[in-house]
């Protein structure tokens, strides 16, 4: 083989390089020192010693499991009530916004230009017991629903409950349902649905048989975009939930800053990820695209 | 692990570092530390230049460290939010008074939202041997200054430059078991964990941390997401003094938590008192100060004592390792010893004041007020318990109780699951 030869084959591989460096020094490596550290026994005051300690990941799940199965389920609910709204928004965008498609996305996004925690904290004031939500519910003396359906605390409160902290999160990551499923809605050709009612197929056949099939890369990277981020979110639960609603992202989060107790923190991390990859590829599995993440990303 | 690729030197040396232990650090304390800083920002604390002295050598040494000490004319306060007085017009008048009376500029700043996240942030800069970028700081006795001491990583005081305090502090302020002799804190203010509530609410008054078991407040009781307050006010209500707790008496309070969680809306940080004012809680553990301020808003609200007892507790002034400007901050504390400064402070902060001659100012600012409102506030002031607490009142007060590193894992996996579930 000539240098030249040489050179070539060698070229997308040297140009790919800063994206593996990227992931070396930002992901792997501090992925494999936490997991060092999860192993690690011994207190801050007197150090932290690598003794293969995997007793701590037993006792992060034994102390901690009813946090983790919590996030998974809120963001399990979480991620299915995102993608209820956010599909029909999206299509909308996508096929009726004619001209309008930008300025709509931009208002989609104008909330989120105000900081996370305040968007949060303002949903506190309008939950409230005296508050917007609850207060014109008793006024229209509709709050009995709400305690049939069981969205209310022992209280008669919604602040502290799990539906205000679902409620949060699912507002708080609505956009990253929303883009995904529209970029992948935009690029079906209106052509196509043309064609398919040429071919007698109703609208709702239409829909179901060239629509969404084409529109599942953006589902399933809606999917991971809203799941992941919400099953570890920390900041929902801790404004708007209360003494039931703890997540593991809240636990992960004191025992390292405040607690400085990095083993149990890194072993938590660790499980976490574990279940949310293994979860994750069930789901690919499930959706039946193995190549569902080269879709995603395509 | 030290050697493992990749891993940052200073993560390794955090995570690994055999620290000293407390009576080493007691012989050579603050040495190794101190002569590092006026160096130059050099290594942690925790790593001591390696002389063995005895206590005397030790107070000739901070001696020689403030002697060589000059004033600058700064002093960068860091502070908790609310915790001086607000003027008109201009920002804080004990402040500006300070500097007229010392020609010491003071940048103050409020960052200090609770203890733990407030050490979590500076611990990483002391520990790189670094100037935090402040020279006077307010921690509360309890596990993070407990911590600032055993890493060496606080400024012992000079002794000669605390007239004021030894003069004018009170019993509560001085000498206090956390920090026998003040030879590192002095007291800003103190205050008491007990119980707010709005009697017009819950249509009885409360007297006991009992009453917060009572099935009628279900989801309208406020508890704190703490592992200092929290433990030690379950103490009290199972008849504990939290100061000599045996960890079977924990097992017991972390019970009696157990037993009281159906009935609690929200383990709560610094926003229990909104929601106490709005009415979403009808009684909530809370500071004697915060009470007393929100009295102005929302006059229904009482605090209590408990009958079983309560935690006190006291912030603490104290001047970080590297500070740039100690000699001011020393000042500076001890100026706010001087009953008429002290006076302006109460007045504002309400909790209570280190300076018990603050309440004769108090009784003749009454006597002296030409309007009502005025002669009512400065009467309900110099009366009020929160602020003076009634010696009745301090014998069913008690300080946090002190753990050693293996008492502490056995007191957080008791009371974290509590208050994190």
């Amino acid at each position: 083989m000539s240098a030249r030869a040489i050179r070539r084959r060698l070229t997308p591989y040297v140009l790919v390089l800063p994206g593996w460096l990227w992931l070396l020094i930002f992901f792997v490596v501090p992925a494999l020192s936490m997991l060092s550290v999860s192993t690690m026994t011994g207190d801050d005051l007197n150090g932290f010693k690598q003794t293969f300690h995997f007793g701590t990941y037993v006792d992060a799940w034994n102390q901690y499991h009813t946090q983790i199965v919590r996030s998974l389920t809120y963001g399990l609910i979480a991620t299915v009530l995102c993608l209820v709204i956010a599909y029909p928004v999206a299509y909308w965008i996508a096929f009726r916004g004619g001209r309008y498609k930008s300025s709509l996305l931009f208002l989609l996004l104008l909330p989120f230009f105000v900081s996370f925690v305040i968007r949060t904290q303002s949903w506190e004031f309008m939950l409230d017991d005296h508050g917007m939500v609850l207060g014109v519910l008793r006024t229209l003396h509709l709050e009995g629903i709400l305690h049939t359906v069981g969205l209310v605390g022992s209280g008669g409160q919604i602040l502290q409950t799990s539906t205000a902290v679902v409620g949060g999160l699912v507002y708080n990551f609505l956009p990253f349902t929303i883009l995904p499923i529209y970029v992948a809605l935009e690029r079906v050709d209106p052509a196509l649905l043309e064609a398919s009612a040429d071919l007698y197929a109703s609208k709702a056949v239409a829909f179901r048989k060239v629509v969404l099939p084409l529109s599942m890369p953006g589902v399933f990277a809606a999917v991971l975009l809203t799941f992941v981020p919400v099953a570890s979110d920390y900041v929902n639960a801790q404004i708007l939930g209360g003494a039931k609603t703890t997540m593991v992202g809240t636990v992960i989060q004191t025992e390292y800053f405040t607690n400085l107790n990095y083993p149990l923190a890194a072993s938590l991390s660790f499980i976490l990820m574990a279940v949310l990859l293994v979860g994750i590829f069930a789901y690919a599995k499930a959706l039946g695209t193995d190549d569902a993440l080269e879709m995603a990303a395509a | 692990m030290a050697n493992e690729p990749g891993l940052g030197p200073d993560l390794a040396r955090g995570l690994t570092e055999p620290r000293l232990n407390r009576r080493r650090f007691l012989q050579i304390g603050g040495l190794g530390a101190l002569g590092l800083g006026l160096t130059a920002c050099g290594i942690p604390g925790s790593k001591s230049s390696g002389g063995n002295l005895g206590g005397q050598a030790w107070r000739d040494e901070i001696g020689k460290f403030w002697s060589q000490q000059k004033q600058t004319n700064v002093l960068n306060f860091e502070n908790w939010p609310l915790y001086i007085d607000v003027g008109k017009g201009s920002d804080h008048p004990s402040l500006d008074l300070f500097t007229k009376e010392t020609g010491i500029k003071v940048n103050y700043k409020e960052d200090i939202q609770d203890d733990a996240s407030f050490y979590g942030k500076i611990a990483p800069v002391l520990k790189a041997g670094q100037n935090p970028g402040f020279d006077l700081m307010v921690i509360t006795n309890g596990f993070e200054l407990e911590n600032l001491f055993a890493r060496d990583w606080l400024i012992p005081l000079d002794q000669s430059r605390m007239s004021n305090f030894y003069t004018y502090a009170s019993d509560l302020a001085k000498d206090p078991s956390y920090d026998r002799g003040n030879v590192y804190t002095m007291a800003w203010q103190s205050g008491i964990t007990g119980i707010g509530y709005n009697p017009k609410l819950i249509g009885k008054e409360i007297t006991s941390w009992n009453d917060l078991l009572d099935p009628k407040l279900k989801g309208k009781v406020g508890m704190f997401a703490d592992n200092q307050d929290l433990p030690c006010s379950a103490l009290c209500a199972i008849g504990v003094n939290p100061e000599i707790s045996t960890p079977a008496d924990w097992t017991k309070a972390a019970d009696w938590l157990k037993k009281q969680r159906p009935s609690v809306r929200k383990y709560y940080d610094q926003s229990y008192i909104g929601a106490l004012k709005r009415g979403d809680l009808w009684a909530s553990m809370a500071w004697s100060g915060d009470v007393f301020a929100s009295q102005a808003d929302n006059p229904d609200l009482r605090f209590v004592v408990p009958k079983e007892g309560a935690a006190i507790w006291t912030d603490n002034m104290c001047i970080p390792v590297h500070a740039s400007h100690p000699l001011d901050a020393m000042i500076y504390m001890d100026y706010v010893y001087q009953p008429r400064i002290a006076a302006m402070l109460a007045d504002y902060i309400n909790y209570i004041t280190p300076v018990s001659a603050v309440q004769p100012i108090f009784q003749k600012e009454a006597k002296a007020a030409t309007s009502k409102s005025d002669k009512q506030y400065y009467q309900n002031l110099s009366t009020s318990p929160m602020i003076f607490p009634k010696p009745a009142d301090f014998a069913k007060l008690h300080r946090y109780r002190v753990l050693t590193a293996d008492e502490e894992v056995k007191w957080n996996a008791l009371f974290e699951p509590i208050y994190q579930a």
